[in-house]
């Protein structure tokens, strides 16, 4: 939401005609900032470079002419296709750009407007920062050390097989695991807010106490159209017993005419009902404009020498949440290297720490030799600011059934992780945010399942107990591959998480009958313990265009 | 020209107090009727012409802009006149959005030309029960700087279109375009060579040192 501000030119004789009160920044005003600032960020990158050296080189070519210089470089960079990768590199700045804020603003505001989430992330942030502190010291390994020379050597040459070797993790515990960060959710609280009243028309019975606004069905009904009983989907109409003429072999040839035609924007629509299996790699590569040229390669093994250079403790963390998860899932097992080879040079990504501008979260700090306090020696660890928690490479298990080539993964998957991932493991007011997330599942489960809700709230098993975890993840580890896909599909395809939160409440709708039957809160958990069989568009098509209101 | 915020200095002004509206008698039914009023008053014997008054929003959900405005010369009493009705600062008054939002409102939105204004009077408003109080913080004034008058002539002086002349020029291109396209590629090559970039170098250690002992708290 914008507020109303004056425009950036003083407007000397023009009397406004429409007296209504002006809520957005002048549309003028706001179109010029938003592109001085992407071109401020395209401005010396490897893509700007590029395209210079095409219009230089595109010269010496009979068709360019004096006179009509401008309008016939123009037209070569259209035909050769460096126009749509502009427009790409456009599109992808939007997609991770600040909104445009008020002058008076300052920076941690545009990280998250709300004061008391501000400081609840931050009181949050020093609880990690402490127990990584403890551990450190407690088992004596230091946060960071450089690598003896015959050491790196010897990474260098296992670094495609890292998961054959068995380190001894046993000590190593995960900084914190998901229930921990549901209880600090729980616990949010805004001092301004009215709680006085227990039992009101406006209580609320799930576990998220802050008012934050979310979208009710109606409302989504209308953001998410395209999933409607009458739109055809992938995941729905591309099932063995349809024939395929009726939706699915024209649905596959729009899809690659968009690979064609290589539109970020096409993709993003498109995706919205579902991706092709043959086509979903490039796809969503195109949404996420990850490109997989030298440079990028290069950055991949610029990291790659940071891994084996310098030996973090995070690293252990990572092998150790590997070891936990990814590798005991009957799915993900298989690509334990790439997780490791992903995750780890993820830790070293310096670009990474651009996200923290929109992100509430703050990259942790230290200095060197203890140096404290002297900001020449000022460091952030790990060097992409994130600390990886229980189940966080899950994130990237999935998309190693679309990317078997390291760099072009990595590639994917940090941009999933700047746009998305991110949020899920926050303290934010965002939409797309956990906190928003949980209760608009509890809202959504409050509205139309009153009864079930109530039940289980009797029985003491709140539904969101059971249902953060698979949100906290995207449900990447609770549903078959194959399904995972096809919601991460809508996620990058609406640019949003919310349908994270409209799955939980399907499934829950879904296995209402079930629930009413429990009487204890082990149980509920284990009516929804295995999701490997659920369909998942089914259940949110109908959850939120089948559901009566 | 710019006209920012950071260059104008706010008009210092005396903030009062906000009154809450109450219904019904204050001592034994002290039930908040979701209106406050906050006076702003500008320094006396000195009306200001507003250019703009930013604010940052503490859960008021409607805010109603009052002027008090004298005009200069004549003997006439100050009258107050609505400028502003009931601007949504929140989406939803029950919810967080926009509650704690930094706003502005320019002059160009007043319905009434904030001009000779002697105080300012913002109701604030906030129906929903949900939150134990609501008001306006950081309440600055901005006056309006008249522009300066020497640019506004070269400014439409620039507006004027030259009427070109093309000389006849057999079979040779026209210099102009000539001219023009040379610049045009002078101004590529000048690019490329004060390219500036915004890419991050990717280092993460301090020269080559990335030895941490403790994580720092604060």
């Amino acid at each position: 939401m914008l507020p109303p501000s004056r425009t950036s030119k003083p407007r000397r004789f023009r009397r406004r005609a429409n007296r209504a009160p002006m809520k957005r920044m002048d549309d003028g005003t706001e179109l010029s900032l938003t592109i001085a600032q992407i071109v401020q960020r395209l401005k010396g990158s490897h893509l700007h470079s590029q395209i210079e050296r095409q219009a230089k080189e595109c010269l010496h070519q009979p068709e360019i002419k004096l006179e009509s210089l401008k309008e016939d470089v123009r037209s070569f960079l259209k035909t050769s296709g460096w126009e749509r990768k502009l427009q790409n590199a456009v599109y992808r700045e939007l997609h991770v750009q600040l909104p445009p804020s008020h002058p008076s603003a300052p920076p941690e505001h545009l990280k998250e407007p709300l004061a008391y989430m501000r400081k609840a992330q931050a009181s949050w942030e020093k609880r990690v920062l402490k127990s990584l502190n403890s551990m450190s010291t407690e088992l004596e390994v230091p946060l960071a050390r450089m690598r003896p020379a015959v050491e790196q050597k010897e990474l260098t040459n296992k670094w495609n097989e890292m998961g054959t070797d068995e380190p001894d993790l046993s000590r190593f515990r995960p900084v914190y695991a998901p229930k921990d960060f549901l209880e600090v959710l729980i616990g949010l609280r805004n001092p301004n807010h009215d709680s006085s009243e227990d039992v009101s028309i406006k209580s609320h019975w799930g576990l998220i106490q802050v008012p934050l606004n979310v979208r009710d069905i109606p409302q989504l009904r209308r953001a998410y159209s395209e999933l409607n009983l009458t739109s055809g989907q992938l995941g729905i109409d591309d099932h063995a017993h349809i024939h395929p003429d009726l939706f699915e072999n024209e649905y596959v040839q729009i899809g690659k005419k968009v690979v064609v035609e290589q539109d970020s924007a096409a993709a993003q629509q498109y995706s919205r009902q579902g991706c092709p299996t043959g086509l979903r790699a490039d796809l969503w590569a195109l949404i996420l404009n990850s490109t997989n040229q030298p440079q990028d390669v290069m950055h991949y093994e610029q990291l790659m020498a940071g891994v084996i250079q310098h030996d973090l403790l995070v690293d252990n963390l990572i092998y150790k949440d590997v070891k936990l998860t990814a590798s005991n899932d009957d799915y993900y097992f298989v690509f334990e290297d790439f997780l490791y080879q992903v995750l780890l040079c993820f830790s070293r990504d310096t670009a990474v720490l651009e996200h923290f501008k929109y992100n509430s979260a703050t990259p942790p700090r230290s200095y060197i030799q203890g140096k404290g306090g002297d900001e020449e020696c000022a460091v952030v660890y790990p060097p992409n600011g994130v600390i990886p928690f229980h189940g966080f490479s899950m994130y990237v298990a999935p998309l190693c059934f679309l990317y078997n080539e390291p760099s072009k993964l990595y590639s994917v998957f940090r941009e999933m992780y700047i746009r998305y991932f991110f949020r899920l493991h926050s303290i934010s007011s965002s939409p797309s945010g956990i906190v928003s997330l949980c209760l608009q599942f509890e809202r959504l489960l409050q509205t139309h399942l009153p009864q079930l809700f109530y039940h289980l709230r009797q029985i003491g098993a709140q539904p969101l107990r059971i249902a953060f975890k698979w949100m906290v993840r995207g449900f990447s580890g609770y549903l078959s591959t194959d399904q995972l896909l096809l919601l991460w599909d809508r996620i990058l395809g609406y640019d949003s998480l919310e349908v994270v939160a409209v799955l939980a409440a399907a499934v829950f709708a879904f296995r209402a009958e079930n629930l009413m039957e429990v009487t204890s809160l082990a149980s509920a958990e284990a009516v929804l313990a295995d999701l490997s069989t659920l369909k998942v568009i089914p259940l949110i098509q109908i959850f939120l265009f089948a559901t009566a209101i | 020209m710019s006209d920012s915020a950071d260059d104008i200095k706010p008009v210092s002004c005396t903030i009062k107090p906000p009154v809450y509206l109450q219904i019904g008698d204050t001592k034994t039914d002290p039930s908040h009727s979701g209106v406050c009023v906050v006076d702003v008053t500008l320094p006396f014997g000195k009306p200001v012409n507003i250019e703009e008054i930013t604010f940052k929003n503490y859960y008021t959900a409607y805010v109603t802009v009052r002027l008090l405005r004298r005009s200069p010369g004549q003997e006439v009493p100050a009258k107050w006149s609505t400028t502003l009705r009931d601007l949504p600062l929140m989406d939803n008054p029950h919810t967080e959005g926009g509650s704690q939002d930094y706003f502005s409102i320019h002059r160009t939105q007043m319905q009434v030309e904030p001009d000779h204004v002697v105080s300012v009077r913002l109701i604030l408003r906030q129906p929903s029960f949900a939150w134990l109080t609501f008001s306006l913080e950081d309440i600055r004034i901005f006056p309006h700087m008249e522009p300066d008058p020497e640019k506004e002539v070269s400014d439409w002086l620039s507006d004027l279109t030259l009427v070109d002349q093309h000389p006849d020029l057999e079979g040779l291109p026209d210099p102009q375009t000539v001219s023009s396209s040379i610049q045009q590629m002078w101004a590529l090559t000048e690019v490329m060579q004060t390219n500036q970039t915004t890419a991050s170098i990717g280092r993460f250690d301090v020269d080559g040192c990335y030895d941490i002992n403790l994580l720092s708290l604060t």
